[in-house]
């Protein structure tokens, strides 16, 4: 297989600071991925500069074989990389169903399975939401409605920065089966996240972050064997 | 002050007519010009101070283009043409570099602009004022409402000013693209990371924007002289309109507009010395209520 997300000797800079050093990731075709950490690890940096929101002081990120560092986040979404961020960034006075046509796009080889319709049928609390603002949804159902609106976008491959963060364990265990139901499909998914259950459930892979840089990386059966990694890196 | 007056031009039909309408004119045609400014402030979050050379701009534009095509209608589309296409090319190569800057350095860029058109108008036009004149369709007699003088042009630029205010609010909130650009004015990354071109999305808002002022400025051209730097005056008053109405909204803009334009149509009569001054008054009044404007919200 070969890798769809090849990141090599990523650094990011904030201002005089370094956040990251050399981060190394590579992501395989229909590889759900989790990138975990602490807080300030470097994980929601890593997928800033991923998809092009921050700007990498030095690296290579290759998507598909396209080098793509240094793109403004337009061009990485239209090369198939959906971007969901921490903070979730709904359209807080667009209804949710706006929220979902402002990111309708055909995907980079023309696909357009993904239509409202089908967000609806994926996700069906949004429909009966449809015409809320989305400034006035719970935390949930923000959620659901960013990944929902990254798809709109048909990606190839899906950023989720912290999906489960601040949700109730309802919602959590929701956005899973979703996530659970998308890899099913062949989808390629890196998730940064703080909540180790909710990865070892979702994921297939993982890879630890710490201090900006990769400290471990196995598959998903592995990190769950791995008392020591779980507690020098990811204890709460 | 002459609150007599002012008295007994608001009891009498035939004055009530004439000053609301020339209120309206002038409060129309700096709807135009304010929507621009508001626009480009409310998305691009760039304060843009050339604005009035816009105005200008098209004010001659469409002065030159009546002459040689004695087309009133194609005067007026040139003008705001010619500013779609000066404002792309002033956002690409000017504006783009001073985003998130300090507004000084967008103050800075807009200003040289501003000096440099000024001359150059003076240069292709001259110093003197120039006066358009009535375009021949509209050289006819004036109506007469309630015994009140409405000029037919009049009514015409009442109406294509109201047609523009409907047709941009409609496509901001009722199409995808207009969507778009509001979303775009919240949060830009945002919709970018969605894949949307918003360096695209930005430079069109912007020809819009400048559009508008030089419509307003083509549009204001048979009623008032064409003279180099006049679009300071109409800046500031832009200014004024968009802090009344709100950064960034459109709607308030179009409420101060009219207001302002009211305030200037029945002040010249209740206060021939202090009109200016009242919409200063105004300005404090709405300021002091509501900071953010009529229908501002919070910076953040």
């Amino acid at each position: 297989m070969s890798a769809v997300l090849e990141v090599s000797g990523l650094e990011v800079f904030y201002g005089a600071s370094q956040i990251l050093f050399g981060i190394d990731l590579k992501i395989e075709q229909g590889q759900t991925m989790a990138l975990l950490g602490r807080n300030g690890a470097g994980k929601s940096t890593t997928m800033k500069a991923i998809a092009g929101v921050v700007a990498p002081r030095a690296g290579r990120i290759a998507f598909g074989g396209k080098q793509m560092a240094g793109m403004k986040p337009y061009a990485v979404a239209r090369l198939g990389l959906a971007y969901v961020p921490e903070d979730r960034q709904v359209f807080p006075e667009h209804t949710v169903r706006d929220n979902l046509l402002i990111a309708a796009k055909k995907g980079p080889q023309g696909q357009d399975e993904w239509t409202v319709s089908r967000i609806w049928q994926v996700l069906p609390l949004l429909e009966r939401l449809r015409d809320r603002p989305a400034g006035r949804l719970s935390g949930g159902e923000q959620q659901a409605l960013v990944i929902g609106r990254a798809l709109m976008g048909n990606p190839t491959m899906l950023l989720l920065d912290e999906p489960s963060e601040g949700l109730a364990p309802i919602v959590v265990s929701s956005i899973g089966d979703l996530l659970r139901a998308l890899r099913a499909q062949g989808a390629t998914v890196l998730i940064a996240e703080q909540n180790m259950h909710f990865c070892l459930g979702v994921a297939s892979d993982a890879v630890v972050i710490d201090k900006g840089k990769i400290v471990y990386r196995d598959n998903i059966a592995g990190l769950r064997e791995n008392a020591e990694v779980r507690s020098q890196y990811l204890a709460m | 002050m002459d609150l007599d007056a002012l008295g007994r031009c608001v009891s009498t039909a035939s004055c009530l007519v004439t000053q609301t309408t020339s209120g309206l004119i002038a409060g129309l045609l700096l709807f135009l010009v304010a929507a621009g400014l508001t626009l480009i402030f409310g998305v691009l979050k760039v304060v843009n101070f050339a604005h009035g050379t816009f105005y200008m701009l098209g004010g001659y534009i469409a002065f030159t283009t009546l002459q040689v095509t004695e087309s009133y209608t194609l005067a007026v589309l040139a003008g705001g043409a010619a500013m779609a296409v000066f404002g792309i090319f002033f956002e690409r190569a000017l504006i783009a570099r001073v985003y998130g800057q300090d507004v000084l350095m967008q103050l800075l860029v807009c200003y040289a602009v501003v000096l440099i058109f000024d001359d150059l108008v003076k240069m292709v036009w001259g110093a003197d004022f120039l006066a358009m004149g009535m375009p021949p369709a509209f050289q006819v007699p004036p109506l007469f409402i309630a015994g009140g003088i409405v000029p037919p042009f009049y009514a015409v630029l009442i109406g294509i000013a109201l047609v523009i205010a409907i047709a941009l609010a409609a496509s901001l909130s009722g199409t995808r693209a207009g969507k778009t650009v509001l979303a775009a004015a919240q949060n830009p990354t945002m919709v970018s990371a969605l894949g949307v071109n918003t360096d695209r999305l930005f430079a069109v808002v912007f020809a819009i924007g400048a559009a508008l002022a030089g419509l307003g400025g083509a549009l204001a051209a048979p009623v008032r002289s064409l003279t180099p730097g006049m679009g300071f005056s109409v800046l500031i008053d832009s200014f004024i309109v968009t802090v009344i109405g709100g950064m960034g909204s459109i709607a308030g803009a179009l409420l101060a507009s009219v207001g302002v334009g009211l305030i200037r149509g029945f002040g010249t009569i209740g206060f021939p010395t202090f009109t200016d001054g009242l919409i200063y008054v105004a300005m404090i009044i709405v300021l002091l209520l509501r900071p953010t404007g009529l229908f501002g919200r919070e910076v953040v």
